[in-house]
């Protein structure tokens, strides 16, 4: 139970920073992936991949997609959607993800990024032979920035696989190496220790427990070693370098109570009695829930004794029947609240998830004697786990019920939208008709303008360029030319003369201008083309408007109807599971409280004996110093069996480090 | 007693490992489920609500390495006020981190509109700052998208910066 605590909490700090140092792009091209960041940077892990799915379907669905602004992401899009689905507990379906970025045709640096992901995915669902296979596929080149990562990763399957020799080999060369100081120099340290390497391994941890750095993950790691390693020393009865090491424990930290408790063990086992009281006398006085915290207050009278002091023994054993007795109520109490359901109702309270310290929170909270013992329960991966689950069906429910009143609201709208348009849009039709008509007339001329102005370039027409005036007088002229004849004027010809002489004027104009204004009509022809074109744009405008109005309101009846069907089958489905995952979470509680019940009721009756004991030892001292006798072996050892000192783990586990997912 | 029988009924039943995985992956597909739903009504919310030849998004990003801690930022469109914001630490580091938010998504007219940003904060120093420009952005047929950048005094020449996607 220790180490998987030991093991989580660092965890649960890696997993936070992993999105954030991996998601991020050096500089944003696309808003909306920028927007799906925003959340996944708050740990909004459904609404991040959500945003991210729609963009990524949108992306998908376009003709020219190297035209939309996700083509500057899109690769790191499809994998942060698979980080985002790990992060949102999605393992099977970033798998796939995955897999599908390993299948196609992609760079090799690029398929041995995913490779490496999914070895990873692997690792943390401990399917670790298929976690070894995958690892072993990356071959080539590989991203500079995850270089470390993939090595580090490589040493941790390793050693879930038993190769502990092998991954010394990768912790000793990533030794050194800013982003995994201090892990893999514990990680090295463990798999020395496998190996039976002690003194190497004791090296490693010790390293491990003065990195320099701040930050909470380095400061766990940092704490863990040296708990670790005075565990260790413990063991192999190094008494005196094992309550150096607990010493290094920050009194503080996640790890300070079984520090405390390995220090007095430390001084215990070497009769240092009274030395042995100053870190039990701290931890005494902790939270009672904590085992570390109930194992001393049977340590403390026991310390007492050794030292001669039956009376305050007796006295001591007494108060810690009394915290025992009180503990057992609130045990009792716990489980009674749990089985009511009060637990279920309490886990998903909003304003308690608001506060990042929630776990914290809500067992001080005096009114939820339900969650008094959570953060006992939250060291169980498989709790933590299991209520995660639940707080996010919890969210899938509120979604969709909000949902589903959601497709009320947009049917209303459409009909209110199919009330105001399908009255006015066939009036605005037959008028855009007419109006239609006429463009397109004009249109055509403008056309015809085009294409005889053209002509004229390869052959000159002067007379097309005649002003109108002209054209009135030429005809004019050819009608005074008609009436008067052509024998009339063959007889006359000083009016024949007259007549071509203006028939030469208007020629001659016409000729001599032609260049110019051939250019003015030119000129002409680009101030129509700017007035047409406005006008195609005002035609367009209202084209679009007009298609805008029926699309408000048309189609939209299958898809509400689909997604009502599917909105409800989820919450049908969610219920279901809600109440599976919430019996689950109850029973695995009450299990863990009841064993807490039964080791307490053991170590009350050890108590008790212990406190009798006492007080026998504490009359005959008393009757010794009143007649002088030769003094007798004290407090027998065997008649008070504590619990347990702090073991070193018999099964090394691998430390995530700050940048590796847990 | 009571209590005792109450507790030895639940403890009878325990809770297998295949139990766990089994539930867990019913949990994952029902998350793929409600998922494809949210992308369904995203689509759908785009397509009904904020047509793209009216659609206007306007996007809030801070400057990459200022330690400015913002507050508040207030938006007006067309004169209109049409977001306000007031911003938690989650937001903030979020924001900093490399994220962009989505203050507003609405309807407009193609043409020209007039934004007006202000925003208020602390200096690392803790003084008290706040700035307001102005921006005038056309909207054409294309969804219009304005990110507005912020930054803290002195950290580049424009505290307000605006760029249309």
């Amino acid at each position: 139970m220790r180490s998987k605590l030991l093991c989580l909490i660092v965890i649960l700090v890696a997993t936070k920073s992993v999105v954030a140092s991996e998601s991020t792009p050096a500089q944003l091209k696309d808003p909306y992936f920028g927007e799906a960041l925003y959340y996944a940077h708050q740990d909004e892990y459904f609404d991040a991949i959500a945003r991210l799915d729609t963009e990524l379907r949108q992306y998908h669905g376009v003709d020219e997609p190297q035209l939309d602004t996700l083509h500057f992401h899109i690769n790191e899009a499809e994998f942060s959607v698979g980080d985002l689905e790990l992060s949102y507990r999605m393992h099977r379906r970033a798998g796939r993800a995955i897999k599908a970025v390993i299948e196609g045709n992609v760079a090799p640096a690029v398929r041995n990024e995913a490779i490496f992901r999914l070895a990873r995915i692997y690792f943390q669902k401990e399917q670790n032979v298929n976690a070894l296979h995958t690892i072993e596929r990356i071959e080539g080149e590989l991203p500079e920035e995850i270089v470390n990562d993939v090595a580090f990763l490589k040493g941790q399957i390793y050693m879930v696989n038993g190769r502990f020799s092998d991954a010394e080999k990768i912790f000793v060369s990533l030794e050194g190496e800013d982003s995994h100081e201090g892990f893999s120099s514990y990680n090295l340290g463990i798999s020395q220790y496998a190996q039976g390497k002690e003194e190497e391994g004791a090296l490693s941890l010790a390293k491990a427990g003065q990195i320099k750095g701040g930050g909470r993950a380095f400061q766990a790691i940092k704490d863990k070693s040296n708990l670790v390693l005075g565990s260790k020393l413990l063991d192999q009865g190094k008494l005196e370098q094992a309550g150096r090491y607990f010493d290094r424990v920050r009194l503080d930290g996640p790890f300070s109570n079984r520090a405390l408790l390995g220090m007095g063990w430390a001084d215990v086992k070497r009769d240092l009695y009274d030395r042995a009281l100053v870190p039990w006398n701290i931890l005494v006085k902790r939270n009672i829930t904590d085992s570390s915290v109930q194992e001393v207050l049977l340590g403390v009278p026991f310390v007492y004794g050794k030292l001669g002091l039956y009376g305050r023994s007796a006295l001591m054993y007494g108060s810690a029947l009394n915290a025992m007795a009180s503990e057992l109520d609130k045990l009792d109490t716990s489980i009674k609240s749990i089985n009511e359901g009060k637990f279920l109702k309490a886990l998903v309270r909003e304003e308690i998830k608001k506060d990042k310290g929630w776990v914290i929170k809500l067992r001080e909270l005096d009114e939820t004697p339900e969650t008094y013992y959570l953060m006992i329960l939250m060291a169980s991966h498989d709790f933590q786990a299991s209520l995660q689950n639940y707080i996010d069906l919890e969210e899938l429910r509120k979604r969709l019920g909000a949902w589903a009143e959601y497709y009320d609201s947009y049917e209303e709208i459409i009909s209110i939208r199919r009330a105001y348009y399908e009255p006015l849009l066939p009036i605005i039709d037959a008028k855009f008709r007419k109006l239609d008509s006429k463009i397109r007339l004009r249109l055509e001329q403008r056309d015809k303008l085009d294409s005889r102005l053209k002509s004229m370039l390869v052959a000159p027409r002067p007379e097309f360029l005649a002003t109108a005036e002209e054209r009135i007088a030429r005809a004019k002229i050819a009608q005074i030319e008609k009436k008067l004849g052509k024998a009339l004027l063959l007889s006359d010809p000083s009016t024949q003369h007259r007549i071509n002489r203006l028939k030469g004027h208007f020629l001659w104009n016409i000729h001599t201008k032609y260049d110019e204004r051939q250019t003015e009509a030119f000129k002409h022809l680009a101030d129509l083309d700017k007035d047409i074109k406005r006008l195609k744009e005002i035609n367009g405008s209202f084209v679009r408007t007009r298609q805008a109005a029926t699309q408000s309101y048309q189609g939209y009846d299958k898809p509400i109807a689909r997604l009502r069907i599917k909105t409800r089958n989820a919450q049908a489905k969610v219920k279901v599971l809600m109440a599976r995952q919430g019996h689950m979470l109850e029973v695995m509680a009450v299990n863990e409280l009841v064993k807490r019940r039964q080791k307490l009721e053991q170590a009350q009756v050890k108590a008790r004996f212990a406190m009798a004991d006492s007080y026998d030892r504490a009359t005959a001292k008393e009757k010794q110093s009143s007649v002088p006798q030769p003094q007798s072996k004290l407090n027998d050892e065997e008649n008070i069996q504590l619990d347990e000192a702090p073991k070193s783990d018999e099964t090394p586990e691998p430390t995530a480090s700050p940048g590796q997912d847990g | 007693m009571a209590l005792v029988g109450y507790t030895s009924v639940s403890t009878a039943e325990e809770v297998s490992k295949e139990q766990i995985k089994g539930l867990d992956e019913q949990v994952q597909d029902i998350k793929k489920d409600v998922l494809g739903i949210s992308t369904e009504l995203n689509l759908l919310e785009e397509k009904l609500l904020y047509p793209s030849n009216t659609q206007v998004s306007l996007f809030v990003s801070v400057a990459a390495g200022d330690d400015f801690r913002l507050d508040s930022v207030e938006i007006e469109l067309d004169g209109k006020a049409v977001a306000h914001h007031i911003y938690s630490f989650k937001e903030l580091e979020a924001l900093h981190a490399g994220g962009m938010q989505r203050i507003y998504t609405g309807n407009v007219r193609s043409g020209a509109h007039q934004l007006t940003v202000g925003f208020a904060g602390k200096t690392a120093q803790g003084s008290e700052y706040s700035k307001t420009e102005t921006y005038t952005f056309n909207k054409d047929v294309a969804p219009g998208l304005v990110e507005i950048g912020l930054a803290g005094p002195g950290f580049r020449t424009q505290s307000i910066e605006f760029k249309d996607w």
